[in-house]
Formats: structure tokens, C-alpha cells, sequence
């Protein structure tokens, strides 16, 4: 490496640090901010400069936004009595996409693994505890992926909830919309078939 | 109906530095001397089902030295409804990557385009040993006839790693057990029933079946005989106490034994010779290979390693004729050509010689 090119290979080194970039797309991605510098490259440096000053984890439901407290959080018309459980907050941003759940979230930042020492005080349960408490949380709902830490995660909320006075639901498993059955796997049809419902 | 491998490519695979079979469904004699690559080949081949293949290698292992640029399989899977092109590759440190079609797949879904079934020379211990080796018998024989066993074995197999971490740092949080026996108790169901569905099948292909080895009475045995999942739950907590104190989980299906006893003499396999528990345990592969075609219409591939050099003449003859009425395609392995001289045009015959640590491979007359 020379001297010339020496920070732009630590810009790649960086990039190719980030999740879904290897080291020939991060050199890519670099080449195109590099060339499109006005248009792209200051303004995205900006615009990073400024959310790592100011983006930060919401301390009520662990999603992140601006302020101490998220919008989701302090907005009235969320308050139905809905809690949405997620694990991180690229599943709350799925969620929102889909624009079909109106009540606030709780991410709980992974899930329980003895194996890699995340207990239930590692997790936001506590916390998820008292809100269900505090808010006046009529129903949990468990958007949790369906691994076995997924589930075990579920299982163990459920149970912590048994006795909250509030109604613990997870999210259906089954056919995606769109889906072919011959395209599925035994488990997601059996999981379907469970599941199914009168027309 | 009959599903086999019409084409084998291997990149950089253990001693291969570049092998490439066509076949055309015959069963396969691979004959030279010892450590020419001959199990590599069935190693590539056996790594066309879940797993680790028949040696348990990780992909590090594979990887050819001194190049260590990681490794290739390419297989043309011919099936009557539609082929299928499977590529498994590894990279140096990192996992095996399966596609299948040209588009990512697990490792699970290879089990759903054909069944395989092995005997290797260091399973001629197996009713000496320890039960962990019956039981991975058990499992291998059990997913061919049921390729959701893999997921249930899975799953059972990272709640109970997880609980047993629990137990082992003497953590008292009953919901965390409650929720990871929860999900063991669900695969153990699943698992159970998949067992004992198996073994049925295999002692009923047994049955009345022309063949030349002996049969066995096969059994499950169990710590505790629990079936429903609600059965497994109820344990699970129960033994909590006991669990604690031991460090790790004492009930469950990975506590399960397979115990076979030699009918014909009515005694315990661990008691019989080391020939005829090689014959059993050929029986046994025979039996699984044939109660699947009978369930599916198709055999299943079998591997077997240096098997043709432990069988007398006579023995030998017969199991190619059952293999050849099986209409499977079976891959052996042996020294020398004259092993499998019985076979003549029924199967390809290949030769597999080793030049400076490269394996080299030629197809012969028989």
C-alpha cells in the first residue's frame, strides 16, 4: 500500500466491516462515493457525523431515535394497549414497514443463550416486566423469530407474564403471502396447517 | 425409479486434486491400494445428506494441503420426477455453503432429494462400544426414512446444550428450564416417534426377505419409556433436582440405546463374533435400503467402505446380487479388483492410484 492510497484502503477496511459487505463490495462502494463525491460522499459523511451525535437508544423501549424517549413511545395514538416483543430494532423497523400494528414495541436486544451467558437481566425483561405493569398493557405480542433461541425467549416471557393479567400472543407461522406451497418446507406447512383457520 | 449420483466433480477434496466420475446408475467398485483416496471419494459422496459425512470431518479438515484453497463438489443428482445440480463448497475457515439449483440451501434439504445410507470399517465396533455410536446409527437410519428427523435432533440437541449450561452454572430461574424443556420436549416427541416408526420398518423388511445375512431383533431402550411431549415435559422438570446435581440433563432421547440381539442364535450383539456382527450390521443397511424402496419405490444410495474384504467369496457374491436386485447404486471400496470380479458389467469399476499425493482415477474393464 502507498502513502497516496493509504486512507482510502482504511475506508474500505472500514466499510468492509459493515454487515452485508465483503472486501470487493466494500472497494465498489468506495469507488462510487469517491466519484460521486459532492453528490454522495460529503452529504453521507454529514449526515453520519450528525446521527452519531445525536441518535441514541430509547430509554423506555430500546428502539433508537433522537431523544431520550422514541416517537413511538410518546405518541398518544400508539398507546392502545398493545405491546409488540421484538429483538432488535431491525425487527421493529420491519414491523413499521408492514404499517399494520398501531400499539408501541419492546426490543429486547437478542434473545436468552446460557451458551453465550445472555440472561433474562442481559435482555430488556425487567423492564418489559414493568411496562406491562405501568402502561396498562392489555396484550404482549411475541414477534420473535422462530429459532430455538427465538422460542425459548418466547416460552420463558409467556411464562413470566403468566400471572400480569395481560393476553400473550406470538405471531402466526405459515404460507408467506405470495408463496407456493411445493416451495415450503415440512415444518412451515405442518406449522400452517396448525394454524389454519375458517373462510 | 431409482435416484443416483451420473456425475461426481471434486476441486481440491482431501487427496483429488480434480476427479470427475459420469456414471450411469450401476453400482460403483473402487479398488487400489490404501490411502489412494478411495474414501475421500465416498466422504464426497456421503456428504450429499445432512452432516458431516461419513468421517464427521469439518470442512477445515477436507480442504487439500498444501494448496488449502478451500474445496469443491459438484454432483448431478438424477431423479425420475427432475435432476438436481448440487454444489457444496467451503472456503479456508469458513462453514460449507450448499446450493442446490444454483441457489442457497441448508444443509437439511439435501435430505429431501435422496436417502443415504453407509457402513464404514469403524462402525465394526459398534455393538462394543458406547451407546453415543448406536445411537448416530440410530439417527442416520432414522432420517432416511424421515428428513425432518435432522431438524428435531437439532433443535433438541441446542435447547438441552443450552439447559445443561443452566444446570452445569447452578442457575434456579424455572421459567428459563421451563422454556428450553418446553421446545426438548417438542423435538423429543418428534424424535421418539420417528425412532420407533424407523426401526418398525427395518425389522418388518427383514421379514421374509431372500438374502444371505442374519437378522435382528431390534429395540429401543429407553432410561425412562416417555412418548408425548407432555410425557417428556412432566420428566424434564422432575428431574430438575437430579439434573442439578449431575450437571447436565440425565432424561431424554439422547439417553436411548439400540440393543440387537443375533436372532438366529438368540444372543446379544456385543456377544457375537466380529464376522457376524459385520453381517448384522450389513443386514441391517440391507434391510433399511430395502424398506425404503418399498416405502418410496426408490432405494436409497449406500456407501460401503472396505466391506467386500471382510465377506467370503460366497457372501460377497450374495451381496451384490441383493444389491443388484435393489437396483441401487452402491459405492464399495477395496484393495484389489478381483473383490469385485462377481459384479462384472453390473457395475462401473474404477480405479483409484495415488501419483506424488494426488489421487488419480481410471475407469476399468471388469
Amino acid at each position: 500500500m502507498s502513502d497516496d492510497t493509504r486512507e482510502i484502503e482504511a475506508l474500505i477496511d472500514m466499510m468492509a466491516r459493515l454487515p452485508g459487505l465483503g472486501p470487493r463490495s466494500a472497494r465498489r462502494a468506495v469507488l462510487h462515493l469517491i466519484k460521486k463525491r459532492g453528490q454522495l460522499m460529503r452529504p453521507l459523511a454529514q449526515t453520519m457525523a450528525n446521527v452519531a451525535e445525536t441518535a441514541r437508544e430509547c430509554l423506555n423501549c430500546g428502539n433508537i431515535g433522537n431523544g431520550d424517549v422514541c416517537g413511538i413511545c410518546t405518541s398518544e395514538k400508539r398507546g392502545n394497549g398493545q405491546l409488540c416483543v421484538v429483538e432488535d430494532v431491525a425487527d421493529l423497523w420491519a414491523m413499521e414497514r408492514g404499517q399494520a400494528f398501531a400499539g408501541r414495541y419492546h426490543v429486547l436486544g437478542g434473545t436468552l443463550s446460557a451458551l453465550d451467558a445472555i440472561g433474562p437481566d442481559e435482555l430488556r425483561i425487567p423492564k418489559l416486566r414493568d411496562r406491562v405493569a405501568a402502561e396498562g398493557i392489555t396484550e404482549v405480542i411475541l414477534a420473535l423469530n422462530a429459532t430455538v433461541d427465538g422460542q425459548t425467549t418466547a416460552h420463558y416471557i409467556a411464562s413470566e407474564l403468566e400471572h400480569a393479567g395481560v393476553t400473550v400472543t406470538s405471531l402466526a407461522q405459515g404460507v408467506p403471502i405470495g408463496g407456493e406451497l411445493d416451495y415450503l418446507d415440512d415444518g412451515t406447512i405442518s406449522a400452517a396447517l396448525r394454524a389454519r383457520k375458517s373462510l | 425409479m431409482k435416484v443416483f449420483v451420473s456425475q461426481l466433480t471434486l476441486s481440491h477434496f482431501r487427496s483429488h486434486k480434480l476427479a470427475r466420475l459420469v456414471l450411469d446408475g450401476r453400482p460403483v467398485a473402487l479398488f487400489g491400494p490404501n490411502g489412494a483416496g478411495k474414501t475421500n471419494l465416498l466422504e464426497a459422496v456421503s456428504l450429499l445428506s445432512p452432516g458431516r459425512g461419513l468421517r464427521r470431518a469439518g470442512a477445515e479438515e477436507i480442504i487439500r494441503r498444501p494448496e488449502a484453497i478451500g474445496w469443491k463438489l459438484t454432483a448431478t443428482l438424477t431423479a425420475p420426477a427432475a435432476d438436481h445440480d448440487v454444489t457444496i463448497t467451503a472456503e479456508p475457515g469458513q462453514p460449507r455453503v450448499v446450493q442446490i439449483d444454483g441457489k442457497a440451501a441448508t444443509q437439511n434439504a439435501l435430505a429431501r432429494l435422496l436417502s443415504l445410507v453407509w457402513l464404514v470399517p469403524s462402525q465394526d465396533r459398534l455393538w462394543t462400544e458406547g451407546a453415543e455410536g448406536r445411537r448416530r446409527f440410530l439417527d442416520r437410519l432414522t432420517l432416511s426414512f424421515a428428513p425432518d428427523h435432522a431438524d428435531a435432533v437439532l433443535t433438541y440437541e441446542k435447547a438441552m446444550r443450552d439447559r445443561n449450561r443452566l444446570l452445569k452454572d447452578q442457575i434456579r430461574d424455572a421459567h428459563w428450564y421451563q422454556a428450553l424443556e418446553a421446545q426438548m420436549a417438542t423435538a423429543a416427541e418428534t424424535i421418539v416417534s420417528n425412532r420407533t416408526t424407523a426401526l418398525a420398518r427395518v425389522t418388518a423388511a427383514q421379514w421374509g426377505a431372500e438374502t444371505a445375512f442374519p437378522a435382528a431383533d431390534l429395540t429401543l431402550e429407553e432410561v425412562e419409556p416417555l412418548q408425548t411431549a407432555a410425557d417428556f415435559a412432566a420428566a424434564f422438570a422432575t428431574s430438575r433436582p437430579r439434573d442439578l446435581a449431575a450437571g447436565r440433563t440425565l432424561v431424554g432421547p439422547h439417553r436411548t440405546d439400540l440393543a440387537a440381539i443375533y436372532q438366529a442364535k438368540g444372543v446379544p450383539a456385543r456377544q457375537c463374533s466380529t464376522g457376524e456382527q459385520k453381517a448384522l450390521l450389513i443386514s441391517l443397511i440391507l434391510s433399511n435400503a430395502r424398506a425404503l424402496k418399498a416405502d418410496t419405490g426408490t432405494a436409497p444410495l449406500v456407501l460401503l467402505d472396505e466391506v467386500a474384504a471382510h465377506l467370503d467369496a460366497n457372501r460377497r457374491a450374495a451381496l451384490f446380487d441383493e444389491i443388484c436386485a435393489l437396483e441401487a447404486q452402491a459405492w464399495m471400496t477395496g484393495t484389489g479388483p478381483e473383490l469385485f470380479a462377481e459384479l462384472g458389467h453390473r457395475a462401473h469399476h474404477i480405479e483409484i492410484t495415488d501419483t506424488d499425493g494426488t489421487s488419480q482415477i481410471t475407469e476399468t474393464a471388469p
